[in-house]
């Protein structure tokens, strides 16, 4: 906080709260993804967890005021949509690539 | 005088669009825990994208064309993505749903409609769970 007194204390005070309810929402969807009583629960809490972990780094961009991970939040997004992608296919036709 | 307001301004726009972003983060995470059925589950984490991580990519791209020269579009890039693929994923998770004919509370379609769309693959799932006829009634 000390290496950035340009930003101020309002903004600051956002991205504490900012930063908790995101923190809550990935704990939330990582409940989910434990307890689902079945497969697509399970893949419907990782890609919630995903969307929630590219909120989280948003946020650390902000917090930190560089670009340096948009483009950890941009691949964490493609990637978790292949993922998605790939397990509701191989539930649905049991394979992935046919 | 008036630099100063205007980033007082900014930092309040910037932080009202934080926190209602991360609210609707929060709230569609919620609503994955609460609602009680896949299918209604399925509602909550895409107002969670749309909104949610949207509203934070928009604070973020004000953020930044505030503080660096030029105007900042690295966030286009991922809101147009995530809101491009939020829809498709939520369709094959119910397509890969109602395939392995996870239970309703409001009852599933009917058995032939269903078989039509199955496709030619294996199901993973023995079917026909007496329990799960779409004909019974909650």
């Amino acid at each position: 906080m000390n290496e950035l007194p340009e930003t101020g204390l309002i903004l600051n005070l956002a991205l504490a709260v900012g930063f908790l309810l995101v923190t809550a929402a990935v704990l939330l969807s990582l409940w989910r993804l434990i307890i689902g009583p079945d497969q697509p629960d399970r893949i419907l809490a990782l890609d919630t967890l995903y969307v929630n972990t590219v909120a989280l780094l948003v946020l650390l961009d902000i917090k930190l005021a560089s670009s340096l991970y948009f483009e950890a939040a941009l691949l964490i997004a493609l990637f978790g949509f292949v993922g998605t992608v790939a397990l509701a296919k191989f539930l649905t036709r049991g394979d992935i690539i046919e | 005088m008036t630099t100063e307001l205007t980033t007082l301004l900014v930092e309040l726009f910037v932080a009202l669009l934080i926190l209602i972003g991360a609210g609707f983060t929060l709230l569609g995470s919620f609503g994955l825990v609460r609602l009680s059925d896949l299918y209604e589950r399925l509602h909550t984490p895409t107002k969670a994208t749309t909104l949610g991580v949207g509203s934070l990519l928009i604070a973020s791209a004000v953020f930044f064309t505030w503080r660096e020269p030029g105007v900042s579009l690295h966030e286009v890039l991922v809101a147009v993505f995530l809101f491009i693929t939020a829809p498709v994923s939520a369709h094959l998770i119910a397509k890969a749903a109602l395939h392995q004919r996870t239970p309703s509370h409001s009852g599933l379609p009917p058995e032939t409609l269903l078989e039509k769309h199955d496709g030619h693959g294996t199901r993973t799932k023995p079917d026909t769970d007496p329990k799960q006829k779409p004909s019974q009634t909650d």
